[in-house]
């Protein structure tokens, strides 16, 4: 089992996100990039969490699940910021009708 | 600890002050008085009163650093509760609520200015950035309120993907979030470390709107309602510093040279851009979170410096900039046109704002005898101690040259010009208040260390 290739995954997952953040206009489409950005990392953070843990048994130690703890509050915080942003999505839908960010050019005067 | 289970009690107190009461007045006198509490709980803390005994597992380390921050903190929202409390009764009907909110933000700040452990970086972070979001788009039915929520939260949430990826990859190369395993061990690099070092500087300067990565900003700060823009480019955007400085201690071993080579470039673009663009404004809210940015600028030099004068040095300029632009801000509210105009001839009906709001401009524009010229003072003499960045504070001082045209252009469209008469409705206590910051600002103007050595006396009760 070798790291490199979660490692690849992962930050192909996150190249994904970022691209589509950067590159879409819909608002909920950007939305789902960057919970896509969030599960790379989640994946990552196993992924790294379960090589240190090998490395620490062969030593005789326990070490490596603090990756596998941080996931969740990944998960609980991504769960709190889902509820806020689309409450924000949505509050911008009913006055614009539109889910369009750029919509959002118009403050730059 | 006590400001941390203080400060989130008290938000949760706020919450059912919320149900059981609808007195607006009884709302913002039970924040106030709870803000005092936590005020002094939180001096007490650096004396040495520890009301709360939590395992915290080496996760939060409480410094005198951050104690001293936080007590700065809080005594600004404090003057800011005191000063625009009644403005916060404008924006919506759950004023509540926005307490509520406000105090979980301190309780954030309260984490990130301890943080010991990556993992309680990233949750403080996002314990602030989550209700600022809220308070971004309060006034719901403002398209503007609303834009500018929307655009804070997307490049918020991107920014914490980014940071969580650097605390990934730093995981990976370390075997650790400790802030203190992490930092034993970077003398040599590895690209993942390197990586995930350069992810973490990147989404912290999202976090405090340096250039390139401040584009969110002005929009930010514009469209959401004033009175939580005077908050959020105040109290929070420093302690993004603290974060940032905390996180960045003594983590570069070989690597020093060419990181502060980038943090140095990233200084002076923020300088530079903030600066300039803030020249070309109409507004003067657009012009303060511009300047919020310039002033970014300045406190970036305490990152480029890392050494003890600059330690202390933000803490001084945190305490500057936030007074003063609390109470631009806390002038601004009262005005019904923001823009420079809308300023013409106010010296002659309301003296006292224009007066005081001269002294909290002059003091952001760093003229001497006001506390903002120490603190850049410091920041400046922070860098050339370091001695390897002095091109840096070249560009540092010419940029302060270019913040005084604008700071004055509001000066001298108070003082100088005439405009149409214009109803502010401003009560006695307003005024007395604007006065007294006004005299804290030019009283730590003349005796600069006064407020430094008052707070570590309070550390050896």
């Amino acid at each position: 089992m070798l790291i490199e290739k979660y490692i690849y995954l992962a930050i192909a997952l996150f190249c994904i996100g970022i691209v589509g953040v950067l590159a879409r206009r819909n608002a909920i489409i950007i939305f789902m990039c960057i919970e896509l950005m969030l599960n790379a990392v989640n994946l990552l953070l196993v992924a790294f969490s379960k090589m240190h843990h090998a490395a620490a048994v062969a030593k005789g130690a326990t070490a490596g699940i603090e990756g596998q703890l941080f996931v969740f509050f990944i998960m609980v915080v991504a769960a709190a910021e889902v509820s806020v942003g689309l409450a924000i999505i949505v509050m911008m839908y009913r006055n614009t009708h539109s889910v369009d960010v750029n919509f959002l050019n118009r403050l730059k005067h | 600890m006590n400001a941390i289970v203080i400060s989130a009690v008290l938000g949760v107190v706020m919450m059912f002050c919320g149900v059981f009461t609808n007195s607006k007045p009884a709302v913002r006198f039970v924040a106030i008085i709870g803000l005092l509490g936590l005020l002094i709980a939180n001096v007490l803390d650096m004396g040495g009163y520890h009301f709360f005994n939590v395992n915290v597992n080496g996760m939060l380390a409480f410094d005198i650093f951050g104690l001293l921050f936080n007590t700065i903190a809080f005594a600004a929202t404090w003057i800011y509760f005191l000063l625009s409390g009644r403005d916060m009764e404008r924006v919506g009907v759950n004023l509540a609520e926005y307490f509520a909110l406000i105090f979980f933000v301190l309780c954030g700040i309260a984490i990130v200015s301890a943080f010991n452990s990556l993992l309680m970086l990233f949750l403080g972070i996002e314990i602030i950035s989550i209700p600022l979001y809220i308070l971004t788009g309060s006034d719901k039915r403002n398209l503007k309120s609303n834009e500018a929520a929307l655009k804070y939260f997307l490049m918020g949430a991107f920014s914490t993907g980014i940071m969580l990826m650097g605390i990934t990859l730093l995981y990976g190369a370390k075997g650790s979030f400790n802030m203190e395993v992490i930092r034993s061990g970077t003398t040599t690099l590895t690209p993942m470390l390197a990586a995930g070092l350069l992810l973490l500087l990147f989404a912290m300067s999202f976090k405090v709107s340096a250039v390139p990565f401040h584009f969110w900003t002005p929009d930010a700060y514009d469209g959401a309602p004033t009175v939580f823009t005077s908050f959020m480019a105040t109290i929070v955007k420093v302690a993004g510093f603290i974060a940032f400085i905390r996180l960045f201690e003594g983590c570069f071993g070989e690597v020093h040279k060419q990181w502060q080579l980038l943090a140095a470039i990233i200084t002076a673009a923020t300088l530079f851009i903030g600066n300039i663009t803030a020249v070309f404004q109409q507004s003067v809210k657009r012009m303060l979170s511009y300047s919020s940015i310039a002033q970014a600028g300045f406190m970036l030099f305490a990152l480029v410096a890392m050494n003890e004068t600059a330690k202390e040095g933000l803490i001084f300029y945190a305490a500057a900039y936030s007074l003063a632009t609390i109470g631009i801000f806390a002038v601004l509210l009262k005005m019904k046109d923001y823009t420079f105009e809308g300023f013409n001839g106010l010296a002659k009906r309301q003296p006292v704002l224009a007066a005081t709001n001269t002294i909290f401009l002059l003091s952001l524009a760093g003229i001497p005898a006001t506390a903002g010229f120490w603190a850049k003072f410091y920041m400046l003499s922070a860098a050339i101690n370091n001695g390897n960045v002095m091109w840096l504070v070249i560009v540092g001082v010419l940029c302060a040259a270019v913040s005084v045209y604008y700071y004055f252009r509001v000066i001298q469209a108070m003082y100088f010009k005439d405009g149409e008469p214009q109803e502010i409705e401003t009560s006695r206590g307003f005024k007395g208040l604007l006065i007294v910051i006004a005299a804290v600002v030019v009283l730590l103007g003349i005796f600069p260390h006064w407020l430094i050595n008052q707070l570590y006396s309070f550390f050896y009760l």
